[in-house]
């Protein structure tokens, strides 16, 4: 691991020290969160896989019912039927913070409460089989609506625990040995001036006293 | 207030309009692209997108994929199932876990 280019001064021990505990602490902490973030993913995309199952096997049979519909009734007539649409439905949106991450939350709000409201035809010239597919459908919608909610989630922390990984990563494999092997260098260095130092004064004090006693 | 689009074509797309949806018919991918960039840009939260739509735009949908609004959900279309869907559910465990740790059921 190379080693980062400063001087082997005090100062700069005293910095990268700093430095190092610094990292330790936070790869700690984000060591901590990832795990946390994996936990709650793990969780949620399971309950993702579920649903998506759920919703694709009903959606599938609201499709069933509705090609029947459409071999009944004429095309025209069955556009005439559904075109024009009673009920309207708006989303009211806030959001929950998971380990950081704000994932949405919605809330359905239909204009009117009467679950009639979603035939917005006269039942005379409709067959029995659109009932069928509309009811199919909006029963499947609050699953749909909680599956955008669900997948949504898992997609932005699927992107947090990714960065959060990375940067775990870059701390332990990258930042800290880096440090680690700097201060080393560094500790050696002044070591070795020590003694450096210590040798020659020793060698001095040898000659000086070789001049003022002539042994 | 945030709308639901539903982006599709005409029969698969068609029942939705009654439950109050706002449904978007569109015949090609172009037009989808169009119409999804569109919705992205006003106060759509959620838009539902059939996957035979879908899977001739991957990388106009990866592009939402990471912002909170919208969500770009997929849904089967008329002809049936892609696995598209479900394909992107393993897609983000691949992605948070660095293996599709789901893959065996």
């Amino acid at each position: 691991m190379a080693r980062l280019a400063v001087n082997p001064t005090r100062m700069e021990l005293t910095n990268l020290k700093k430095r190092i505990k610094t990292a330790r602490r936070g790869h700690k902490l984000l060591k901590d969160k990832r795990d946390e973030l994996m936990k709650q993913f793990l969780e949620i995309v399971r309950e993702n896989q579920k649903l998506r199952l759920k919703v694709e096997e009903s959606l599938m049979r609201a499709h069933a019912s509705f090609t029947v519909a459409s071999a009944v009734m004429s095309p025209e007539l069955l556009e005439e039927a559904l075109l024009y649409p009673k009920q309207s439905v708006t989303l009211d949106m806030d959001f929950k913070n998971i380990m950081s991450v704000n994932v949405p939350r919605y809330q359905f709000i239909t204009k009117s409460n009467d679950p009639s409201e979603i035939y917005p035809y006269g039942f005379a010239m409709t067959s029995g089989e659109l009932d069928d597919a509309l009811y199919a459908l909006s029963d499947t919608l609050m699953d749909m609506l909680k599956l955008a909610e669900i997948e949504k989630s898992a997609q932005l922390l699927a992107q947090e625990i990714e960065k959060t990984r990375r940067r775990v990563n870059a701390l332990e494999y990258v930042m800290i040995p880096q440090l680690a092997e700097t201060i080393k260098y560094i500790t050696m260095k002044l070591d070795e001036n020590e003694r450096g130092n210590t040798t020659r004064l020793m060698k001095v004090k040898d000659m000086m006293l070789k001049q003022a006693h002539g042994y | 207030m945030y709308k639901i689009a539903v982006i599709g074509d005409r029969e698969s797309v068609l029942g939705f309009k009654a439950l109050g949806l706002d449904v978007q018919f569109v015949d090609d991918v172009a037009a989808a692209k169009n119409v999804l960039h569109r919705l992205a840009k006003e106060d759509y939260a959620v838009i539902y997108l059939t996957e035979q739509l879908a899977e001739e735009m991957q990388s106009d949908i990866a592009r939402y994929k990471d912002n909170t609004v919208p969500a770009v959900i997929l849904f089967p279309g008329k002809s049936g199932s892609l696995g598209l869907g479900m394909q992107g559910v393993h897609q983000s465990v691949e992605r948070a876990v660095g293996a599709d740790i789901l893959a065996k059921d």
